[in-house]
């Protein structure tokens, strides 16, 4: 498997360490009063699709940066590859 | 105290040099480095700093530039500076002054081994030790890949002459896997 780093190109896939869904670029905020629930479901509930996923990727023999790769699990095509900081940005998140 | 003996990353008070076939290895000890990363929110401020301390553009992505002070991309917003000790012993606090606080720096200079590759077959011998795509390893860039599992810097200053750095405590381990690169291209 080859992932098409943005900034570096296409890399092997053994360059790379898997983490797990992206939307764990979106921890809850511990002092909210529901911090305890919305950790739970944090920490534990995952989708699982057959299809599309968006999962974060550590590029560990190269340029330590972290990644969202959009594969979708039936087929294993990876059709996106964005910088983890970029994507989180958006999302409000590392002011 | 004072009568301390300076050894280099391989444990000898001389560089190692080891020559096989068209291929030379040498260890180079005389290196300073320092590592510059840009704040949030000042990561142009930074380039600018550190185009003036190199006294050429800011390498992007996968690049090098300078001389004698080089910096040399090591990831998203974040260099890595070398110069010769002889005139540079003090990089980081060198370096520290020159980008103010736009930028966090670190010393790095005994992190690193580094060792020169020399020859005609160099790429040969770089082929059986990263993955690099060697028709895109030109002169000016610097890519960041394993070496038989140790993480590395690799810059390739020209067509047969390229440098590695790796981590100083696995410099031996790092030093056999080229030489045995060697004798099998070689």
């Amino acid at each position: 498997m080859i992932i098409n780093h943005p900034l570096l190109g296409p890399r092997d896939a053994s360059e790379f360490t898997y983490l797990g869904d992206a939307s764990l670029i979106d921890r809850p905020d511990g002092t909210a009063e529901n911090a305890a629930d919305a950790f739970y479901d944090y920490a534990y509930l995952r989708d699982n699709p057959a299809g599309e996923h968006r999962e974060l990727w550590y590029h560990e023999a190269g340029d330590r940066s972290w990644l969202v790769v959009t594969r979708n699990t039936l087929t294993h095509e990876i059709s996106k590859v964005e910088l983890a900081r970029d994507v989180a940005r958006t999302r409000g998140r590392s002011k | 105290m004072h009568d301390l003996v300076a050894l280099t990353a391989l444990g000898g008070t001389t560089p190692r040099v080891d020559t096989v076939g068209p291929v030379t290895c040498s260890e180079v000890p005389d290196v300073a480095l320092a590592s510059v990363t840009a704040r949030l929110g000042h990561e142009a401020a930074t380039q600018d700093e550190l185009a003036r301390l190199i006294g050429t553009a800011t390498p992007t992505a996968q690049r090098f530039a300078g001389d004698p002070v080089t910096a040399f991309w090591s990831g998203p917003d974040q260099w890595m500076i070398e110069a010769p000790i002889a005139t540079h012993e003090d990089l980081a606090a060198h370096v520290k002054t020159a980008v103010g606080t736009v930028a966090s720096v670190t010393e790095q200079t005994d992190a690193w081994a580094r060792f020169d590759l020399r020859g005609d077959g160099v790429n040969a011998v770089l082929e059986l030790l990263c993955q690099l795509d060697l028709r895109q390893f030109q002169s000016g860039h610097v890519a960041r890949g394993a070496v038989h599992h140790i993480g590395c810097f690799i810059l390739c200053r020209s067509a047969d002459h390229v440098s590695l750095y790796g981590p100083r405590s696995s410099a031996g381990s790092l030093h056999h896997a080229v030489l045995a690169a060697m004798r099998s291209a070689h």
